[in-house]
């Protein structure tokens, strides 16, 4: 990996979001606050993929709505090529989100209804006409159609006259608009039948490529960040647990937050049933408007002791692995990390 | 307990030994809509036998969840219409069955899980008083009777604190804990057959290994027969005894789940097992299944899925296939398993 020789193009320094709770109709006054992403750091690197894995209300998607700017952070910065963009407004914003755009999940809602493909897609030029003058708007759009595997003839026709990947299809097409340098997709291909989530997931692989696209991929679905991400990090009650190259999270996980939920996917093999060491964990998670003290999956984790309640483990490299050579160095945020044979696989 | 001890001893005598618990024949169902009748379902045939799990596996328009509902009897008739074949249960017909007599079986002998909890609840009434109703209704149980059973249903599928939350309202759960809640209101009247429709599929998957374990212990003890309907290949190899594929309203395949997943004998099949990536090794660019499934309206009229077949040949776009019994390397019929592929020997051995 050519992390340590690159400059990272996305660099998030202590990232909070704090959703305060109100009580009262007039005079509303604070009485808590959801802690949704609770100070998180992470790089993008140019040209590759960053998977965020985790559950739901961890606040994976809350980091994406932060890195579009369309939630302000509590407090923490974002750098896009060494500036902060975390609190910039007007034309200055404008001018960064040209090159972060982003791909939604739902691909039923994300589109007007009452809007052609060829308005959809052509509708960021609008606010960035620099990229497209006017009279090359519709050939622009034609093109974008083609580059995502739409016949150019279908400008002019509704959402609804397409299917779930194909309009999954047409979201990428105005992610792509603006030639942007980034990617934010939140679970892009999790309302997509499987044989149609393959098809999505070649083409975002074939378009980065092509573009030289960073993709910040955020998903549920273990199987899928494991295939398209280059690293991944692993989210919990708005924390950063671990996180690593694929190879590290996956066959090195060392929190056990980590390797409870890789046990927990089932694997489509049936002669995987036995031999493969389930972790189940027992409860639900805990609230975000009042984690627990010290390590938030204390709570849960069959390792805790009396110093997970009182200290905050750190996202680092464990002592214990600073020395190896293997992918088992990376950085996992527990007091007790060690590896756990048999998570993944059989 | 003992009812249903003494349930399973009088079916056993009542129809003959080998008959399944469930079997669904030639069932056809289509909804007349404006763009045109849509053939939902066109001739599914599947067995089950008490104390199996099978798993109907289908991306979303393959009729998987509109055959649980024939079974069920909770079909909306019209724009539904059934317009063949047959539902043994117990060696009973279903269909011929009048309301009356269907809704006894229902609930009583044939219970069915949701996928979405929170819609399948009723959000007034507290879940104590829903999985009370059960025994009201069908056991004239009294009020009190009632809500001790329901404590002791909640205990059983492990929802802690049971008797302090039997007042509590579905919102005040969490979605894992909803999904038991549905799973002990299955289990309620001790059925013979729980149909559960995408059971998961709205839970993360911690919780989701929480919950299939249950189930799967909970199926074990009575015996019931299992129908899992999903589009979850994972899930299947977890869990299923055998498997029948759907497409396009028809059963493509069928069969053991590890001879399937092992060698399938359908180009859908073998070509869905290919589309997912792997939890377990980095692959490099996955198969795709290329173009999308047919509208329901306008199927055609050899094999469904030769429009996206990479083996199709001009037999596979004028004839149907009919399923055929698969053998093995030497020839012999494998038990169970039937392709609908003209050209399943190919896809099998090669």
């Amino acid at each position: 990996m050519a992390e340590s020789t690159r400059e990272p193009i996305l660099e998030v320094r202590n990232l909070v979001k704090h959703f305060p709770l109100t009580q009262g109709i007039v005079f509303q006054r604070q009485v808590g606050a959801v802690r949704a992403v609770d100070d998180i750091s992470f790089e993008l690197y140019p040209g590759e993929t960053l998977g965020i894995v985790g559950e739901s209300g961890c606040g994976k998607s809350t980091v994406a709505k932060l890195l579009m700017s369309l939630e302000r952070p509590t407090s923490g910065e974002i750098f896009y090529k060494g500036e902060d963009i975390s609190r910039l407004s007007g034309r200055a914003l404008k001018a960064v989100r040209r090159n972060i755009q982003m791909v939604f999940q739902d691909p039923y809602t994300s589109l007007n209804p009452r809007m052609t493909v060829g308005d959809i897609i052509g509708e960021p030029f609008e606010i960035h006409p620099e990229v497209a003058p006017k009279g090359d708007r519709e050939a622009k759009v034609r093109e974008l159609l083609d580059v995502v595997g739409l016949n150019p003839e279908y400008i002019n026709r509704y959402p609804h006259q397409f299917s779930g990947g194909q309009r999954q299809r047409i979201g990428i097409a105005r992610g792509l608009a603006l030639n942007p340098e980034i990617i934010i997709c939140d679970e892009p291909v999790s309302a997509l039948d499987v044989s149609v989530q393959a098809q999505v997931i070649n083409l975002m692989e074939k378009l980065q490529d092509e573009f030289g696209l960073s993709y910040l991929f955020i998903a549920h679905d273990l199987s899928i960040v494991r295939h398209i991400s280059d690293r991944v990090g692993v989210m919990y009650l708005g924390k950063m647990v671990e996180i690593g190259s694929d190879s590290a999270i996956y066959d090195h996980p060392t929190h056990p937050y980590t390797q409870a939920l890789l046990s927990a996917v089932p694997l489509p093999d049936p002669d995987a049933r036995e031999g493969r060491e389930r972790i189940i964990l027992t409860g639900d998670v805990p609230s975000p408007a009042n984690p627990p003290s010290g390590c938030r999956f204390r709570t849960r984790c069959w390792k805790a002791q009396d110093r997970c309640s009182e200290e905050l483990p750190v996202l680092a490299v464990p002592q214990r692995f600073a020395d190896a050579d293997t992918a088992v160095a990376h950085e996992s945020a527990c007091h007790f990390a060690e590896e756990k044979p048999h998570v993944a696989h059989a | 307990m003992t009812e249903k001890g003494i349930d399973l001893v009088k079916d056993e005598t009542a129809s003959t030994p080998g008959t399944p618990l469930l079997d669904v024949r030639d069932l056809q169902v289509e909804f007349h809509t404006r763009e045109g009748v849509a053939k939902a379902v066109n001739g599914v045939s599947y067995s089950v036998e008490a104390g199996e799990t099978l798993a109907v596996l289908g991306e979303s328009g393959s009729g998987k969840s509109v055959t649980a509902q024939a079974i069920m009897g909770i079909l909306d008739m019209p724009p539904g219409r059934i317009a063949g074949g047959e539902i043994l249960f117990q060696g009973q017909d279903l269909l011929k069955m009048t309301e009356a007599q269907r809704r006894k079986v229902r609930g009583n002998k044939i219970a069915m899980i949701f996928q979405d909890a929170l819609s399948s609840l009723n959000p007034v009434l507290s879940v104590g008083f829903q999985l009370g109703e059960m025994f009201r209704v069908h056991k004239g149980a009294s009020r009190k009777e009632a809500k001790a059973r329901a404590i002791e249903l909640m205990d059983r599928v492990r929802i802690p604190a049971a008797k302090e939350r039997v007042n509590d309202y579905p919102h005040q759960f969490s979605g894992g804990m909803r999904q038991r809640i549905m799973i002990a209101m299955a289990l309620a009247l001790e059925p013979d057959l729980i149909i559960a429709d995408e059971p998961t599929t709205a839970l993360d998957v911690t919780v989701q290994a929480q919950v299939m374990d249950l189930l799967a212990e909970l199926q074990q003890e009575y015996r019931m027969g299992l129908i899992l309907i999903t589009h979850d290949l994972g899930v299947v190899a977890d869990v299923a005894d055998r498997i029948a594929v759907m497409y396009a309203g028809r059963i493509v395949e069928r069969g053991d789940v590890r001879e399937i997943y092992r060698e399938p004998a359908h180009p859908y099949t073998r070509g869905l097992l290919d589309s997912i990536p792997r939890l377990d090794q980095k692959g490099s660019e996955l198969y795709a299944i290329r173009g999308l499934p047919p509208t329901l309206t306008a199927l055609p009229a050899g094999c469904s899925f030769s429009p996206r077949c990479d083996r199709a040949t001009e037999l596979c776009v004028t004839e149907r296939p009919l399923p055929v019994t698969v053998t093995d390397a030497e020839g012999a019929p494998i038990a169970g398993r039937t392709s609908a592929c003209h050209f399943w020997k190919e896809t099998l051995h090669g």
